[in-house]
């Protein structure tokens, strides 16, 4: 088995998956119908890409497993996604500085895995670019929208960016695994994504009126690693419970 | 919450296929013309229903009014006439 491949692949779907999760628990509590199915669609964008890696990953793994087993199977130290996204729906603005935050991320990240050597990465890639660039535009005006809002509406997404700021760091923490597969012309090296990231962030920040917040090293362990923040147990035993009590169950 | 404010309505109209006319979809709410569209895309074109999106704000819209049926739409029922259907075409006329 190619395990950098395999880890490398279960780190975007796990981003995508665990994410699109959180997205999920909050369907039907939008501020608005509007703005409830479109973020509800963009949860869904997420579960679409984080299937087809698992599905790669089930591939590359071999032995009959399916991306129904590694979603519902593995253990939380077996999950590889970034702390932000297992960061809990505290309020609409914590939702949307989270959002931000990782559609930036995804884009370039994307814009660069389209032209992976990897036909698969490649092709996943190109259906997730077009989603992510979407993602994207709508989350930036929603910064803008709340920054440029109501005085309430810019305290709570300032105070929503800097509690969520110090998991930023860890979206650009490399390792081994991804420097061979960069260099392979395969994966990404996440370290090479943070300026153009950076830049992105500071537009929109200027353009909605919000303080970039100094950078702190949180931790030294990162949910790409397979260390988790205390939230992601809670919600993989949501995620899991119907699979974990009627493991054959078919629909 | 007591007041309203998820701001003004808007008027959606999709157009199905290219070249085709855009059809009134349904209506939403939106702070800005940004948030309408996104809007727009998410709840009318989720399901592959359209090719284009035209938006206007609900209060743009100047509208007939209800009362005003008698005067305005009533007259037109007694005149068959201007149905092509009412006039016989001469035999061999082609093209019409």
């Amino acid at each position: 088995m190619n395990t950098n491949l395999y880890t490398y692949c279960l780190r975007l779907a796990d981003n995508g998956l665990i994410l699109s999760h959180r997205i999920a628990e909050y369907c039907s509590a939008g501020p608005q119908l509007e703005e409830d199915l479109a973020i509800t669609n963009v949860g869904l964008d997420l579960l679409g890409q984080a299937e087809s890696f698992l599905k790669y990953a089930a591939e590359i793994k071999g032995g009959g497993i399916t991306e129904d087993d590694l979603a519902y199977k593995r253990k939380e130290k077996d999950f590889l996604c970034v702390h932000l996204t297992e960061i809990p729906n505290f309020d609409y603005a914590y939702i949307m500085a989270r959002q931000f935050l990782m559609d930036a991320f995804n884009f370039y990240l994307y814009s660069k895995l389209v032209n992976s050597k990897d036909d698969i990465i490649a092709g996943i890639s190109a259906k997730a670019i077009k989603e992510v660039t979407y993602h994207l535009s709508r989350s930036s005006d929603w910064i803008v929208r709340l920054g440029q809002g109501t005085q309430e509406s810019h305290q709570r997404i300032q105070t929503a960016f800097d509690e969520l700021w110090m998991f930023t760091d860890e979206l650009f923490e490399s390792d081994e695994i991804e420097k061979s597969l960069e260099k392979e012309g395969i994966g990404v090296d996440s370290s090479t994504l943070k300026k153009d990231w950076q830049m992105k962030i500071n537009e929109v920040f200027s353009l909605a009126g919000i303080n970039v917040p100094k950078i702190e090293k949180h931790s030294l362990q990162y949910g790409k690693f397979g260390l988790h923040t205390e939230y992601l147990g809670y919600l993989l035993a949501e995620m899991q419970h119907i699979p974990l009590l009627y493991p054959d169950a078919k629909w | 919450m007591s007041e309203d404010n998820q701001g003004d309505l808007w008027e959606v109209f999709i157009q199905p296929k290219p070249g085709r006319p855009h059809k009134h979809a349904g209506s939403l709410h939106a702070y800005d013309k940004e948030m309408a569209m996104k809007s727009a895309r998410d709840l009318y074109t989720r399901r592959q229903e359209g090719v284009g999106i035209w938006i206007v704000k609900a209060e743009e819209i100047i509208s007939s009014q209800p009362d005003d049926s008698e005067s305005f739409f009533d007259p037109a029922n007694d005149k068959i006439y201007r149905h092509p259907t009412f006039y016989k075409l001469p035999e061999g006329a082609k093209h019409i």
